[in-house]
C-alpha cells in the first residue's frame, strides 16, 4: 500500500530512499522519546512514592494517622514544630540525641581519615615492605558483612562494660569504613609523583613533615570523598547503634526512631517529622559532595 | 680459637642483620620506624575489632551440639529458604534493573541528568526512615498503597505484611528500591569509561541497538557485572535493615534473614547468643568461597568500589 502511494508521488527516484530513511529515523526518534517519557514517569513514581508517604504522614494533624485518603485534608507542619521544641515526652531528648549522632559521625569521619591516610601513606608512599598484607586485611574487612560480627562484638563490649559508651560504636564503624579509605587513598595517590616525596626527603624533611606538608594537601579531593562516605555511613548506620546504645542519654536519633517503631502508641506524625529531620543532614551532605564522591567511588572502576 | 669464636658470634648477628634489612626494605634508619608507626593504628583496629570478635564468634559457635539445635528449628529452616529467595531475586532484579537503567541514564539532555538526581534519592536518604515509611505504606487497613488502590481502582488490596510471601516480597521490593540507584551509578560510570571509538567502530560495522548492547557494551561490562554480583550477594547476606524494619521478621517469625534471626530472635528475644552465632555461621560455607573469588577478582581486575 505504501509503495503504491509513494510511487504515485512525483518525486525523483534518487531522493526516495533517503526520504524514507529520514522518515523512519524521525518515527524511531518519536518512539524512543515517548518510551523515555513513560520510563521517566515510572522511575519518578517508583522513587518518590515512599518519600511522599513520609511527607504525607508528617503533615497529618495529630491523632488521625489511620486514614483512608492519600493526601491529608488539612496539612499542617505542626509536628515539625513539636519535634524541634521537644514538645512530646517521646522527644524529650531529641536535640541531645541529635548531638550524639553528630558527635558519633564526626569522630568516625576524623578517625577514618587519620588512620586511613597514615596507613596508605606508609604502604603506598614509603613503600613499607609487606604492606600488601595490610591491604589484604583491609580488603577482607571490606567484604565481610558487618552484621556477621554483631553478636560477638555486642558480647565483647558488654564484657568490658562499654555498653552505652559511644566509643564502642565509633570503634566498630571506624573498623568497617577504614578499608574503603585505604583503597581510595592508595588509588588516588598514584596520580601524585613520588619525586615530590624524594626531593623533600633530600631537603631533609622527616616522614611526618612529608605526610603533613605534601601528602595531605595533595590528597584533599580524596579526603573529601572518603570523609563524606564515612560521615554518611556513621550517620545512617543502625544495627550497632541499636545494640550498643540503648539508654535515653546515649542513644542516637537512629536508635530513637527505631524505638518509636516498636511502640504501638507512638504518634506517627511526630515520628515521621523526626525521620525527615534526621534524613536532611545526610541528604544535604550527599548533594553538596556528590560529584567528588562519585568520582572517588568509581575510581578505577572498570579496568580490564 | 679466637677467630673461630668470632665467626661463631658473627654468624647469627649477620643473619639477623640481613633479616632486619629485609624487613626494612629500602627504608633508612628512622624512616622505617615512622613507616611502622603509621600502620600501627590500623593494625591495632584490625586486630581488636575484626580478628578478636571473629575468633570470639568462632569459639562461641564451635560447639557441635549447637548445630543440631539450629538445624532442628523450623524457623531456622524457613530463614534459610527466605535467604535463598532473597538472594535470587534481590541480587538479580537489582543488578539487572541497574544495568538497564544505566543505559537509560546515558541518554543526553538535561532531563536525564535531573532525573538521575531524583533517582539517587533512595540511596542518599538513610535506610531507616524510608523503610519505616514503606512499612506503613503497606499497612492493610490504612496504608498509602491500599488507599491508592481503593481510590483509583476500587479494589481492596491485600494486607501485605500478614502473609509470609507477600511480606518477604515487600522486603525484597524495599531492598531493590533502596539499592538499585547505588548499583546504577556504578554501572553508569562503567558505561561511561567505554571509549566512544569502540562505538564508532561498531557503528561502521552496522551494529546498533540490541546488537550493540549484546556484542559491544555487555562484553566490556561483563567483568564488572560479575564483581558487582558477587559483592551484592555478600552484602545482601549480611542485610539487616530491610527485613527488620519492613516486616520485623513477621508474621510469626516467617520472614527472617540470617542476620535478623541471629540478632533479634536468638540473642535479644530468646537470650541465646550462641544460637544466633551458629545461625549466622551457617552462612560461612556460602560466604567463604564468595569472598575468596571476589578478592581474587578485585585484585586481578583492579575493579574497585
Amino acid at each position: 500500500m505504501t509503495t503504491v502511494t509513494l510511487d504515485a508521488r512525483p518525486t525523483s527516484h534518487a531522493a526516495r530512499p533517503a526520504e524514507r530513511m529520514r522518515r523512519t529515523a524521525r518515527r524511531w526518534r518519536y518512539l524512543t522519546n515517548a518510551g523515555a517519557a513513560v520510563l521517566s514517569a515510572v522511575i519518578l513514581l517508583w522513587t518518590l512514592t515512599p518519600l511522599y508517604n513520609m511527607v504525607m504522614v508528617s503533615l497529618e494533624a495529630e491523632g488521625d494517622v489511620a486514614v483512608t485518603h492519600i493526601w491529608p485534608p488539612e496539612p499542617s507542619a505542626a509536628s515539625f514544630w513539636v519535634v524541634v521544641t521537644e514538645g512530646h515526652w517521646y522527644l524529650e531528648a531529641f536535640w541531645h540525641q541529635f548531638g550524639n549522632s553528630v558527635f558519633l559521625a564526626g569522630m568516625v569521619t576524623l578517625l577514618v581519615l587519620v588512620i586511613g591516610s597514615l596507613t596508605s601513606f606508609s604502604i603506598g608512599r614509603m613503600r613499607l615492605r609487606n604492606g600488601w598484607v595490610i591491604t589484604n586485611a583491609a580488603l577482607l574487612t571490606y567484604v565481610i558483612p558487618a552484621s556477621f560480627l554483631a553478636i560477638p562484638f555486642y558480647l565483647i563490649m558488654n564484657r568490658y562494660g562499654l555498653q552505652n559508651n559511644p566509643w564502642s560504636v565509633i570503634s566498630v564503624l571506624v573498623t568497617f569504613a577504614t578499608p574503603y579509605a585505604i583503597f581510595i587513598f592508595q588509588e588516588y595517590s598514584r596520580s601524585i609523583p613520588l619525586e615530590l616525596d624524594e626531593s623533600a626527603r633530600i631537603d631533609g624533611a622527616s616522614p611526618i613533615q612529608i605526610y603533613l606538608r605534601i601528602y595531605l594537601p595533595l590528597m584533599a579531593p580524596a579526603l573529601v570523598a572518603v570523609g563524606t562516605y564515612a560521615l554518611l555511613l556513621a550517620w545512617n548506620e543502625y544495627l550497632y547503634q541499636f545494640l550498643l546504645l540503648s539508654n535515653e542519654r546515649s542513644m542516637t536519633v537512629a536508635v530513637a526512631l527505631g524505638k518509636f517503631l516498636n511502640s504501638d502508641v507512638a504518634p506517627w506524625n511526630y515520628m515521621m517529622a523526626t525521620a525527615i529531620i534526621y534524613a536532611l543532614p545526610p541528604l544535604a551532605t550527599y548533594y553538596i559532595f556528590r560529584n567528588r564522591m562519585s568520582s572517588g567511588l568509581t575510581m578505577g572502576g572498570v579496568k580490564g | 680459637m679466637t677467630t673461630a669464636s668470632a665467626i661463631e658470634f658473627a654468624g647469627p648477628t649477620v643473619r639477623r642483620q640481613s633479616l632486619w634489612r629485609y624487613w626494612r626494605g629500602g627504608l633508612q634508619g628512622s624512616e622505617f620506624t615512622w613507616a611502622v608507626a603509621f600502620v600501627v593504628p590500623y593494625i591495632a583496629v584490625f586486630l581488636a575489632f575484626v580478628i578478636y570478635p571473629a575468633f570470639y564468634g568462632l569459639w562461641m559457635g564451635s560447639n557441635p551440639s549447637l548445630y543440631t539445635e539450629v538445624f532442628s528449628d523450623p524457623i531456622y529452616l524457613n530463614t534459610v529458604v527466605n535467604t535463598m529467595v532473597f538472594l535470587a531475586f534481590g541480587v538479580n532484579v537489582k543488578l539487572f534493573l541497574a544495568l538497564m537503567l544505566s543505559g537509560f541514564f546515558m541518554r543526553p539532555g538535561w532531563w536525564t541528568k535531573a532525573l538521575l538526581l531524583i533517582f539517587v534519592l533512595p540511596w542518599a536518604v538513610p535506610a531507616l526512615p524510608t523503610f519505616i515509611s514503606i512499612h506503613w505504606m503497606l499497612n492493610g487497613e490504612w496504608g498509602l498503597v491500599n488507599n491508592a488502590l481503593y481510590i483509583l481502582f476500587g479494589v481492596d488490596g491485600p494486607s501485605w505484611l500478614n502473609s509470609r510471601w507477600l511480606a518477604l516480597g515487600s522486603a525484597i521490593f524495599s531492598h531493590v528500591w533502596k539499592w538499585t540507584p547505588f548499583w546504577t551509578v556504578i554501572l553508569l560510570a562503567g558505561r561511561m569509561s567505554i571509549p566512544q571509538e569502540i562505538y564508532d567502530a561498531a557503528k561502521v560495522d552496522g551494529a546498533t541497538g540490541l546488537r550493540r548492547f549484546l556484542h559491544v557494551t555487555f562484553p566490556l561490562l561483563a567483568n564488572l557485572y560479575l564483581v558487582l554480583t558477587l559483592l551484592a550477594t555478600i552484602f545482601l547476606l549480611g542485610d539487616f535493615n530491610s527485613v527488620y524494619f519492613v516486616t520485623g521478621g513477621g508474621p510469626a517469625n516467617s520472614t527472617h534473614l540470617l542476620a535478623t534471626l541471629g540478632v533479634v530472635r536468638d540473642m535479644l528475644e530468646l537470650g541465646k547468643p550462641q544460637l544466633g552465632v551458629a545461625a549466622v555461621m551457617s552462612a560461612l560455607p556460602l560466604l567463604i568461597p564468595l569472598v575468596i573469588i571476589l578478592m581474587r577478582k578485585l585484585k586481578t581486575s583492579e575493579a574497585q568500589l
